[in-house]
């Protein structure tokens, strides 16, 4: 944690971050509030949330082709609307803890494989009629459901068995899973009256505000729910979400006032827009990570002492400092950050030039330029860093070719498909997901064609394992492979980085995802 | 039947003909594109199965003919088809924003096409000295800034530091027509600043071109004010070109703003174009594109109607 304070500490220096910036962040790792206020002499009582006034906030990342349906919401627009009229059974708290929404107990059996959710009655939906146990049990088959094309199938493939059982939910599944609640906390799941089978988008569910217009890719506008069942949140008495997706455009339209808060501050600019008059900067390190990734079953690349030094022919900070901005925090060749909740630090592997030409001698390769594809889709700065990651490996005698391809099929054509390039992984709430999509054999997104059956083996029993200790060192071990032996070379993990006016009080820092995990406009108020 | 009825009705078959022509190389054209549809949609959720589902479920199994034929009937009877991406009704949809972007078009066009015309007869009146310097230089200059530039600079002038006009252009149903103007203020700067300059110059040129011909020495010689043989005896002379030169900034204001709208996120035609290409929304993109070409080759229309009409040896023939 001292290193935390001396890293917030260093932020304040250099004006990334603002003073209500720097005591949200102390305070969101426990930090006790005297130290703060002490630190920064000037009053920081936690002040009593002021009700009124509209909330209107610049987000960018929506088109014109977004639908309302909450199981096709795949992008920043579509998850912070469906964030404003929707609730999950459970939601993932900023320290990483599992806290009861519209489901108001979650009891799962020793070894994980039936999950009991007491489901929480007297809860009216927006059009007034009441949330039931059946509307529940609807909307997971629904997204069970592959027709309805869910981005949260993935997460309902493992559960063989959802029914009511009273007020109760029970959800059963073929094998065990510790982390259910946390998968069900996944933002397509908001309930919606009789699942939303018969009208998938009327936007109808239980959250904090009413929509009453919407218009994809431009402006969607909401008011207060009046009969919310949490009486903590929501303190505005309306909001408009405004879609702006235009960088420039979305910084200026906070600082000339039409909006209070947006998302996705481009951090070249973020220093400078935090030190403007009335704009306060808040980011946050998340699980997000930017990578490159080798397919390890494809030559040269299925050789472990050239994934060695191409691992250590990049320079990890450089590239923090410079692709980043200093808003962000240095990735370790895992998928795993300090974010994720049974995290255990790795030894930090760093740049080092003669290690690499000593690994890539005993690789054996024949010299011939080793080719990463590149995009600027793949994360913003991809190609300057690709650049980057040229000229370390230069220095360590490794000849790294980089080809520049169009974002136009990236993800299809190049992604997943071709042995090196550079990629972009949003994170997971949990390891076990983490670890599932992308390093299980079997997975659909194994971008690095990890194949180990030890590995395989240890996903499969931490997931089962309802003791927390044995689950941290089972997760120790598959990072420390990972670490070792993996495709993936990660540079770094990215902060969100929202910014809001100084009107604006009580943000908190969530990892979870950008504007406090989608919560910005039910927690926040206009002091 | 008088000459200028035959040449006008030749001209508009000619359009219908032209717009004919183009929606068949817009269905072509997005016939022929690399890559499937349905495969384009799916992605990565892509299955043989639902592949063939959805291919059976767009049509893509009929003859392109068939295809084409069942899409001209649909649009002549005013059915554009719906979205493949979100199931919307692209004649709402794109009715909206295509009211948007005429709005933006026709305010920027209200203001810009007789400003260019003062300025260019101003230009004219006091050619060679400082007057016409000064309007040539700043207009010029105008135009050679990129318009997102352009788009920023205002933003930062007069949003950020002033805060005259907002530096969002959202507009949406429910807004008075005062709300409206002022929330379009700064992008009907930017595209007025964008075209002014074409315009003025074409005004100017044409003007001058006619200041030689001897009946200008004759009103000059009947004693007229220099400014009044400007506007009644030589612009009349000089409209055809300027006409062309108009309209061809009428259409770019229709259909080639899709920069300034994404800088001041105004929902018209271009960002909703951009949207649906990248998503290979092809029924919304054909639609598009034959709008686009309605626009240009109507306008053209009109440019050489007024041209006909403004020939007198046309309008009265011996």
């Amino acid at each position: 944690m001292n290193d935390d304070l001396s890293r917030l500490i260093a932020q304040i220096d250099a004006a990334r971050m603002g003073r209500r910036a720097f005591l949200n962040r102390t305070a969101a790792f426990g930090l006790s509030a005297a130290l703060g206020t002490s630190l920064m002499a000037q009053d920081a009582r936690a002040q009593e949330p002021r009700k009124g006034g509209v909330l209107r906030m610049g987000i960018g990342g929506g088109e014109t082709t977004d639908t309302l349906d909450p199981a096709l919401a795949d992008s920043p627009v579509p998850f912070n609307v469906v964030r404003q009229w929707g609730d999950t059974l459970v939601n993932v708290t900023p320290d990483g803890q599992i806290e009861p929404r519209l489901a108001e107990s979650v009891e799962g059996n020793a070894d994980g494989t039936v999950w009991t959710f007491g489901i929480r009655q007297g809860v009216k939906f927006h059009d007034g009629s009441d949330m039931t146990v059946d509307d529940v049990v609807a909307t997971m088959k629904r997204h069970s459901d592959e027709n309805a094309k869910s981005g949260a199938l993935g997460i309902m493939q493992g559960i063989s068995d959802i029914r009511a059982d009273g007020t109760n939910v029970v959800f059963t599944l073929a094998t065990g899973n510790a982390d259910l609640p946390f998968l069900l906390s996944d933002y397509h799941l908001v309930i919606q009256p009789k699942g939303g089978v018969d009208a998938p988008a009327a936007a109808i569910g239980t959250g904090t505000y009413r929509l009453t217009s919407a218009e994809a890719g431009v402006r969607y506008a909401f008011e207060k729910n009046p009969n919310d069942w949490d009486a903590t949140r929501g303190h505005y008495d309306g909001v408009e979400i405004l879609v702006i997706n235009d960088n420039t455009a979305r910084t200026s339209a906070l600082q000339s006032g039409q909006v209070q808060i947006v998302n996705r501050v481009d951090p070249k600019v973020a220093t400078l827009l935090g030190r403007t008059p009335g704009v306060v900067v808040h980011n946050v390190s998340g699980r997000g990570h930017y990578v490159f990734i080798m397919h390890t079953d494809t030559a040269p690349f299925d050789n472990k002492d050239l994934r060695l030094a191409l691992k250590y022919a990049i320079n990890r900070q450089e590239m923090v400092d410079k692709i980043l901005d200093g808003f962000g925090g240095l990735g370790n060749d895992t998928p795993i950050n300090a974010a994720y909740p049974l995290f255990t630090p790795i030894e930090q592997r760093e740049y080092d030039a003669a290690r690499a030409a000593e690994h890539y001698k005993a690789s054996g390769h024949d010299g011939s330029p080793i080719v990463l594809l590149v995009a600027d889709t793949a994360f913003p700065g991809a190609v300057d860093a690709a650049a980057l990651f040229q000229q370390s490996a230069q220095a360590a005698g490794i000849p790294l070719e980089i080809q520049r391809v169009p974002d136009d099929g990236y993800w299809s054509d190049v992604w997943n498909v071709k042995p090196f390039c550079a990629s972009y992984w949003g994170g997971r709430p949990v390891q076990d997901q983490m670890y599932s999509t992308a390093y299980l054999s079997t997975a659909d997104w194994n971008d690095t064609k990890f194949r180990r059956p030890d590995v395989d083996a240890l996903i499969l029993e931490a997931r089962a394992e309802t003791d927390a200790a044995k689950r941290t060192d089972l997760y120790d071990r598959i990072g420390r492979i990972v670490h070792e032996d993996g495709g993936t070379i990660c540079p770094m993990f990215n902060d969100f980085i929202d910014a809001a006016s100084d009107t604006i009080a009580g943000w908190v820092q969530d990892p979870n995802y950008e504007m406090m995990g989608g919560w910005a406009s039910a927690k926040t108020w206009m002091a | 039947m008088h000459p200028v009825v035959t040449l006008v009705a030749r001209r508009v078959a000619l359009g219908l003909i032209l717009l004919w022509a183009a929606s068949v190389l817009i269905f072509v054209g997005t016939t022929i594109l690399p890559g499937d549809v349905a495969q384009a949609i799916l992605g990565q959720s892509a299955t043989p199965v639902s592949l063939a589902n959805l291919r059976e479920e767009l049509g893509l199994n009929e003859p392109a003919l068939t295809r084409y034929l069942d899409w001209m009937g649909g649009v002549l009877r005013g059915d554009l088809g719906t979205a493949l991406t979100n199931g919307e009704d692209i004649a709402t949809a794109m009715g909206r924003r295509l009211g948007n972007t005429l709005l933006l078009a026709g305010v920027a066009a209200a203001i810009a096409v007789p400003l260019a015309l003062l300025l260019g007869i101003v230009a004219v009146r006091f050619r060679n000295r400082w007057p016409d310097r000064a309007i040539s230089t700043v207009t010029l200059a105008a135009i050679s800034v990129p318009e997102f530039l352009l788009g920023y600079l205002v933003i930062y002038v007069l949003a950020v530091q002033w805060r005259v006009f907002p530096s969002l252009a959202a507009v949406y149903d429910g807004m008075g027509w005062a709300e409206t103007l002022n929330a379009i203020a700064l992008p009907v700067i930017v595209l007025v600043l964008a075209v002014l300059g074409h315009m003025m110059r074409m005004t100017r040129a044409a003007i001058l071109n006619v200041m030689q011909a001897p009946y200008i020495e004759t009103a000059e010689l009947k004693g007229l004010r220099p400014i009044a043989v400007i506007a009644r005896h030589a612009f009349p002379n000089a409209v055809a070109p300027v006409v062309n030169v108009v309209t061809i900034n009428l259409a770019f204001l229709v259909v080639g703003v899709v920069v300034v709208e994404v800088v001041f996120v105004y929902p018209g035609m271009g960002q909703y174009l951009v949207d649906h290409v990248s998503k290979r929304d092809v029924p919304v993109v054909q639609a598009s594109g034959l709008v686009f070409a309605a626009v240009y080759i109507g306008l053209n229309l009109v440019a050489d109607v007024v041209s006909i009409l403004a020939n007198p040896r046309l309008r009265h023939p011996r």
